[in-house]
């Protein structure tokens, strides 16, 4: 199918972007990457009336390591983060992902703040971001902001973002020696949305792990956090932390699996992510 | 200064192009339909198949998921470009040796998808050949032959045999 008709501005500076998305008839989208939004205007599934082309605003690209945090500017596109030697030392847990976010091609045009703005609950960026606690720094009408991954995620494709924000650049903290991460999905292509998915990180404490983090996604409406999974895998009983998901989880039926293989595949990749974390200490 | 319809200037596969286009034409269709260039395919529309795939700026784009406006001082290359210059002339010849095309129909996609993978000259695994193409369909031969051609065509830019 081809879009509705709609009109298109290319936003030269951030104020300009937040200027033309402050529509009274709130029917005007930004464009990033387009990755996904495009392939929803094809479909119709969306109809706005204006496009707002972020991709000629300077200063929203790029990756800076400074204060124990590494900035990922909005528009970054994912294939940049792939390949970029800063990501990999400073940011292990996006490198891995990286590779099954969709497909060369998409990688060269999609951005890691589109993924994060849409909140497409079987993305694996934003289960990275809340994985490694980081933070969303927004700009609107109102100014500037910080919100934490924690309290980014609200509700299927719904965020911390009004209707007049711009994501600006997420923020992880940068990895130290006793980091440790891992990542998993399972996906019936290669690059496919997964049917479930894991991004996890801890922090190696002697012998054991502590501060872990288990974000699972493609089991609920928003990223999710295993909360008592992650206190059995600190107590290092990966058994019970499995057995710990059914309590955590409860993924609905859909197109790709039932609720119940979804929960099975859960702690599948739980073991195998848990084996990168140990594995990784060595 | 936003507009329904927008003027842009690019080029494509060597050559200017100035065109007025509804904001709303994909780069796809802008290349089939006002270009006359048939050679990239329309496909799912959204992403998933790959049939679509050209070059913007040196790497490989949907031609479905990029607007033609977004392209306004972009230099574009499609298949037919990529021919002409002999760029890819190995490739082309080792999918029509090793049968890894019937219909078609995905092959222009396969072609941009391979060479991105090849343009490092290194020889990648039939694992990553198998990756890298993921994102493009092929309805007719069961992906191993040109699986097959790409590994070939990768052996023999690095000096082995074909």
């Amino acid at each position: 199918m081809k879009p509705s008709p709609f009109a298109y501005a290319k936003a030269k500076s951030l104020d300009q972007a937040i200027e033309l998305l402050a529509r009274p008839d709130g029917e005007a989208r930004l464009l990033a990457g387009g990755q996904s939004l495009i392939a929803t205007l094809n479909m119709r599934l969306s109809a706005p009336k204006l496009l707002i082309d972020l991709n000629g605003i300077g200063g929203l690209a790029g990756i800076a390591v400074k204060a124990g945090e590494v900035e990922i500017g909005a528009l970054t596109r994912h294939a940049e983060a792939e390949c970029s030697a800063e990501i990999a030392r400073h940011a292990p847990l996006i490198a891995l992902a990286m590779p099954h976010i969709g497909h060369a091609a998409i990688r060269n045009r999609g951005t890691l703040g589109g993924s994060v703005a849409f909140a497409d609950p079987a993305a694996e960026l934003p289960a990275c971001l809340l994985a490694l606690g980081g933070e969303v720094d927004i700009a609107g009408p109102a100014g500037r902001r910080t919100v934490k991954a924690d309290d980014f995620f609200k509700g299927l494709f719904e965020t911390a973002l009004g209707p007049g924000d711009v994501l600006t650049a997420i923020r992880v903290p940068a990895a130290t020696g006793d980091t440790r991460v891992g990542f998993a999905e399972f996906a019936r292509r290669h690059g496919d949305y997964a049917m479930v998915g894991l991004a996890a990180y801890a922090q190696a404490d002697g012998k054991g792990l502590g501060d872990v983090r288990l974000a699972y996604f493609g089991v609920g409406n928003v990223p999710l956090r295993a909360k008592k999974a992650e206190t059995r895998l600190t107590e290092g009983n990966i058994d019970e932390a499995v057995k710990a998901l059914d309590a955590d989880l409860a993924p609905s039926d859909d197109v790709q699996a039932t609720g119940a293989t979804k929960k099975h595949l859960a702690g599948v990749l739980l073991r195998r992510v848990a084996r990168q974390l140990m594995e990784a200490r060595s | 200064m936003s507009e329904q319809r927008c003027d842009i200037t690019l080029t494509v596969n060597g050559e200017t192009v100035v065109e007025t286009v509804d904001a709303r034409k994909t780069l796809v269709d802008f290349l089939r339909d006002d270009l006359v260039l048939t050679g990239s395919h329309v496909g799912c529309e959204h992403g998933v198949c790959g049939a679509c795939t050209v070059r913007v700026d040196g790497v490989i784009v949907r031609g479905c998921l990029m607007l033609a406006v977004q392209c306004d001082g972009a230099k574009v290359e499609t298949i037919e470009g990529v021919s002409d210059t002999g760029e890819i002339a190995d490739l082309q010849t080792a999918f029509e040796q090793r049968n890894a095309l019937q219909c078609g129909f995905c092959t222009p996609g396969m072609l941009l998808t391979a060479q991105e993978l090849l343009a490092n000259g290194k020889v990648p695994s039939r694992e990553k050949i198998r990756e890298q193409i993921s994102g493009n369909y092929c309805r007719c031969t069961g992906y191993h032959a040109i699986v097959d051609a790409i590994e070939s065509v990768a052996q023999a830019r690095a000096g082995g045999k074909p």
